[in-house]
């Protein structure tokens, strides 16, 4: 059988590939989000600018410092969560008495400013990234070939993912968070520090995306806009599954990525709205998301 | 500089009653009438445009308190109607204008149908959402000319009888455009149905309670707002002779929001105030080396943490009598 719905397979297999790995990049960043939204109420605008900026900071520890992969995939995160505890401590911290939106309205004016810098001082071409060694390559799975760098990716991002449902649905620490977003007054009260809870909390969303950037670096290139259109899918998607649940944001990220390779095998002009459309479907069939609570 | 002067004379007519106030609005349509001759007719019009753009998106987040962050949709994609009706099919300019509004009214109720199903944050969510659709769509489609846009749009004869391409007829009839909308606005929000528009913002569950359908005054709302900022963005495009993917981008829709809370959510004339220092900043910004979005990105930050009533609201609230909206 060498067509399927008179498609050959490896084009098939290749753009669900690529449909995976854009799924991986939409669950890393829309888990953030909806660990962040679920603790601070704040529509962070300013993930995919972070996103961004976790790429580019890889790339300078790789030019100016000759840091590899291995150790930027440590170190961009580590970086990115710090700035995130930063803009949290200093700026987003006094918008919490005030209506959420201004939080939004915050967020997006920081992603002004990240991405402005970056593109002023870097230009809107793309920096090539280099796989590294280990994961060059790749392995002929006798109806597509798989290059080792994607494999990895999927593989590390669905182990990422997964640890992050665990801390928060089966630790203690997670069980803390919980209970915070559901009454942070209760929890202050029982001596828990909901505060610096909120900080690590936006520190450790943002250093997701900064880990997601690392990842994508190799794949597409470190430019300053790699963010930018992405954040807005990330944000149909977080529609679309609902910001109740992890899992959920997890499922929807990776379903919606898949479909999105699938559009660009049978019709490509639509790839890019799909998950537009889909989220139009989903408010007139089920306003508060497939995996949604709140009303 | 001239537009300070006009600024200050918007705050003053806000403020009194009586026959100063009519004195001020006569005074201040004199300054309009003048003022291409002693400032650049484009730029003004420029001016004109964006500031009927900042006070249709105000209708919706300062008297509805619904955020939308979807608004370029409208703005650009009434542009793409206007500058095609006039240049492909021949259509005379008040016909293209005439269809650019209809066409954002229509997304407007597609829009609104959809968001108003999610409240706050998803609501702006949603708009972003849907409005990115439209870029796409612009970039693909072939009657926009992806990124080259609709170039040398004819300004051709309004109702057959006025010359548009002399820069003065042009300024005068975009004049009466804005004028004239901002007039719809006025009407809108001192209406009854813009009382309940504002009773909606403050509190919605109220609202239902005293019986009012409020998801269709909400969607009543953002047609008109759509509708509003679909004539500003067929303005634009007659103006400048172009339309062009900058305009459905989300930053436009950003840099709305940003025009709207600069100069005042909630107060009616914030949003020109705010349109014009915006307008004004970026043509000064634009001939220097600083990064544009970087220091709009600033004020945004700035207006949010320090300045949440924008420059009109703040004098608003400074001054005595009229402490609260």
């Amino acid at each position: 059988m060498s067509q399927l719905l008179g498609i050959p397979p490896q084009a098939l297999f290749g753009q669900l590939l690529l449909g995976l790995i854009n799924g991986s990049f939409y669950a890393l960043l829309s888990l953030g989000l909806a660990v962040i939204f679920g603790m601070l109420n704040v529509v962070n605008m300013a993930h995919g600018a972070l996103y961004m900026v976790g790429a580019f900071v890889a790339w300078l520890l790789l030019t100016y410092a000759g840091v590899g992969y291995w150790g930027a995939l440590i170190l961009a995160p580590l970086v990115v969560g710090l700035v995130g505890l930063a803009l949290e401590r200093t700026l987003l911290r006094r918008l919490y008495k005030v209506d959420h939106l201004y939080g939004l309205l915050l967020t997006f004016g920081l992603a002004l400013i990240f991405e402005g810098a970056f593109r002023h001082h870097y230009g809107v071409s793309g920096q090539p990234y280099p796989i590294p060694d280990l994961l060059k390559g790749g392995t002929n799975l006798g109806f597509m070939y798989l290059p080792t760098y994607r494999g990895w990716v999927v593989a590390a991002s669905l182990l990422v993912c997964l640890g992050t449902w665990f801390a928060i649905e089966r630790t203690k620490l997670g069980a803390y968070l919980r209970a915070a977003t559901e009454n942070p007054t209760l929890v202050q009260a029982f001596g828990i520090n909901v505060p610096v809870m909120v900080s690590l909390t936006y520190g450790f969303g943002v250093a997701l995306a900064g880990l997601a950037g690392v990842l994508a670096a190799p794949i597409y290139q470190v430019s300053p806009m790699m963010g930018s259109n992405l954040i807005i899918v990330v944000f149909a998607v977080v529609v679309i599954g609902g910001m109740g649940s992890i899992l959920g944001a997890i499922v929807t990220g990776l379903g919606l990525g898949l479909l999105e390779g699938l559009t660009k095998v049978f019709y490509p002009e639509a790839s890019n709205i799909v998950v537009f459309v889909i989220m139009a479907v989903v408010l007139m069939v089920k306003p508060a998301g497939l995996f949604g609570r709140e009303r | 500089m001239s537009l300070q002067t006009r600024d200050t004379l918007h705050e003053g007519l806000a403020l009194r009653g009586g026959s100063p106030k009519v004195l001020l609005t006569g005074a201040l349509l004199l300054l309009a009438v003048l003022a291409p001759y002693a400032l650049y007719p484009v730029f003004l019009m420029k001016v004109l445009c964006f500031a009927l753009f900042a006070c249709a998106f105000n209708l919706l987040i300062g008297f509805a308190g619904l955020l939308s962050f979807g608004h370029a949709a409208f703005f650009g994609g009434a542009a793409y109607v206007a500058a095609h009706a006039v240049k492909e099919w021949g259509w005379t300019p008040e016909a293209g204008l005439l269809a650019a509004t209809a066409a954002a009214g229509a997304m407007g109720l597609v829009f609104g149908l959809l968001a108003i199903r999610r409240q706050g944050i998803y609501f702006a969510m949603i708009t972003l959402a849907l409005s990115q659709m439209i870029f796409f769509l612009a970039l693909q489609l072939p009657f926009t000319h992806g990124e080259d846009g609709i170039q040398a749009v004819p300004r051709g004869h309004l109702f057959g009888l006025f010359d548009l391409s002399r820069p003065l007829t042009m300024y005068y009839v975009v004049l009466a455009i804005f004028l004239g909308g901002f007039a719809l606005i006025w009407r809108t929000v001192h209406s009854p149905f813009g009382q309940v528009l504002k009773a909606i913002r403050e509190n919605e569950p109220r609202a239902v309670s005293l019986g009012y359908r409020t998801d269709r005054y909400k969607l009543l709302a953002f047609v008109l707002s759509a509708a509003l900022a679909g004539l500003a963005g067929g303005t634009k495009a007659l103006v400048f002779q172009l339309a062009s993917l900058t305009d459905v981008t989300w930053q436009m829709s950003g840099e709305v929001v940003l025009m709207t809370l600069l100069g005042g959510m909630g107060t009616l004339l914030g949003p020109v105030v705010g349109a014009a220092l915006v307008v004004t900043l970026e043509s000064y910004l634009a001939s220097t080396s600083l990064p544009v979005p970087v220091v709009i990105g600033a004020i945004f930050v700035v207006c949010v943490l320090l300045f949440r009533r924008g420059i009109v609201g703040e004098l608003l609230h400074r001054l005595p009598g009229k402490g609260k909206r």
